[in-house]
């Protein structure tokens, strides 16, 4: 196969998410010397991008999403080492856990490998997470982000409970604090203090290197 | 005075409701009754307490998959109503928030309606507080109603993606602990297809029948303020 067949296979073998296929393709290029980079920024990204596109026009709807997010995270299984080892750059370090009472996670998980995709270091701690347990991963991981998801809105008030966990441990200034999730809206995120808020996988990701990006201007200022 | 709307049940998708055609002409004199916008998911028990209460009411549903899009549900019933407001006085709408987040009450707000309370119709067959207990006892609690065990395939299976994907199981339901299913008219019939549906997602069921008498309560506030 040739680089640009095998690209074009990773891009259109995500966006149908055939897993099966994007793990061979991702272990033929890697055979044939194609740089982990390329495939990720030629054609996984830029096909889950696609998939994204196609979900906000409402031609994919959550099963597409997912399959084609877990054939992506497939490929990143066998790139993620690879990357590190060619020293690819981190963009940043993202925390995620959907909040105390609440187990929904599908969207934490789609948000979770667009990161991955987009070059964050993703450290997921699950559903449910208590306040208590999110104050003592900042405090072990350090990320540049800490995001809180909810789907209920009978959970979303965990959100201010988290940010005042954070504030009460003097954590609040050290990392930017993101909201998400089905019932969240920017007013929401602004009444209890977030940082940031985001509709969708796509926009988290930007709206997550945005905040990287101040944060480097910050510390060089 | 009896309730108009008729329903009748197919075995691909459960109970489909049929609506009056919101452009007919009515003979019974539609501007002295009342047009209720109902979920397809509840349509059925609307028709049935209205005629029952003799209630005049006229019971306009929509696609009970709109579920699945709650963002279409406010401009699906705005649509509807403005139609209906031409030859109806009363409309009302059978629908709780479920899932729209506000933006319902924004429609209902604009058009001077009322819709029933709560969050889900999960809120109006067991009461809220109920629900909250629920999940409160266990947060991974999947709710099941007479309407989604009936349809179990299309408007759970299907729509989730699993009938072709089955390998998404894992993803939707790993962290849920049990199916509870909320049951109007716990039927031999219908306790074997709660059943089977709990075991499609691999969840134990829990059964706590509920009838439709919250339901009802809610209506009653709904229709006669």
């Amino acid at each position: 196969m040739t680089p640009d067949e095998i690209l074009k296979g990773l891009y259109d073998k995500t966006l149908v998410g055939n897993g099966p296929a994007v793990l061979e393709l991702t272990r033929t290029g890697l055979d044939t010397g194609m740089a982990p980079e390329t495939m990720l920024f030629d054609a996984l990204i830029p096909s889950l991008e696609e998939v994204g596109a196609r979900f906000e026009r409402g031609d994919f709807f959550v099963p597409e999403m997912l399959i084609a997010g877990k054939a992506m995270s497939g490929a990143l299984e066998i790139l993620r080492p690879l990357l590190a080892e060619t020293g690819a750059h981190t963009v940043g370090t993202f925390l995620m856990g959907t909040v105390k009472g609440d187990v929904h996670d599908i969207g934490k998980n789609l948000v979770n490998i667009m990161l991955e995709g987009a070059g964050f270091h993703v450290i997921d701690l699950g559903v449910q997470v208590a306040p208590e347990k999110f104050v003592a991963a900042i405090g072990e991981h350090k990320p540049d982000i800490v995001g809180f998801s909810a789907f209920l809105t009978t959970t979303m008030p965990m959100f201010k409970a988290n940010i005042n966990a954070l504030r009460k441990a003097g954590l609040r200034d050290s990392v930017v604090v993101m909201v998400g999730g089905a019932p969240v809206t920017q007013e929401y995120a602004d009444a209890v203090g977030a940082d940031g808020y985001a509709p969708d996988a796509s926009a988290t990701v930007k709206r997550a290197k945005e905040f990287m990006s101040q944060r480097r201007a910050l510390a060089t200022a | 005075m009896t309730a108009s709307s008729t329903t009748s049940r197919s075995p691909a998708d459960g109970v489909r409701p049929q609506a009056p055609d919101p452009q007919a002409p009515d003979p019974r004199g539609a501007e002295s009754r009342t047009a209720v916008i109902a979920c397809g998911a509840l349509a059925q028990h609307v028709s049935e307490i209205t005629a029952r209460r003799g209630w005049p009411v006229d019971v306009h549903p929509l696609p009970p998959l709109l579920h699945n899009h709650p963002e279409r549900i406010a401009p699906e019933v705005e649509t509807l109503a403005r139609e209906l407001s031409k030859r109806y006085a009363t409309i009302a709408v059978g629908y709780a928030d479920c899932g729209s987040y506000g933006t319902l009450d924004e429609v209902c707000r604009r058009l001077g309606i009322r819709r029933l309370a709560g969050s889900h119709c999960y809120d109006l067959f067991a009461g809220a507080e109920r629900i909250r207990r629920l999940h409160k006892a266990e947060p991974g609690t999947y709710l099941l109603t007479d309407f989604l065990v009936r349809s179990f395939r299309r408007t759970i299976l299907a729509e989730l993606g699993l009938d072709r994907h089955p390998e998404l199981r894992e993803d939707y339901f790993r962290h849920y602990r049990r199916a509870v299913w909320l049951a109007q008219r716990p039927t031999p019939e219908l306790r074997r297809e709660a059943q089977a549906a709990a075991d499609a997602l691999g969840l134990p069921l829990r059964t706590v029948e509920v009838g439709d008498e919250n339901l009802e309560r809610e209506l009653a506030q709904l229709i006669h303020p």
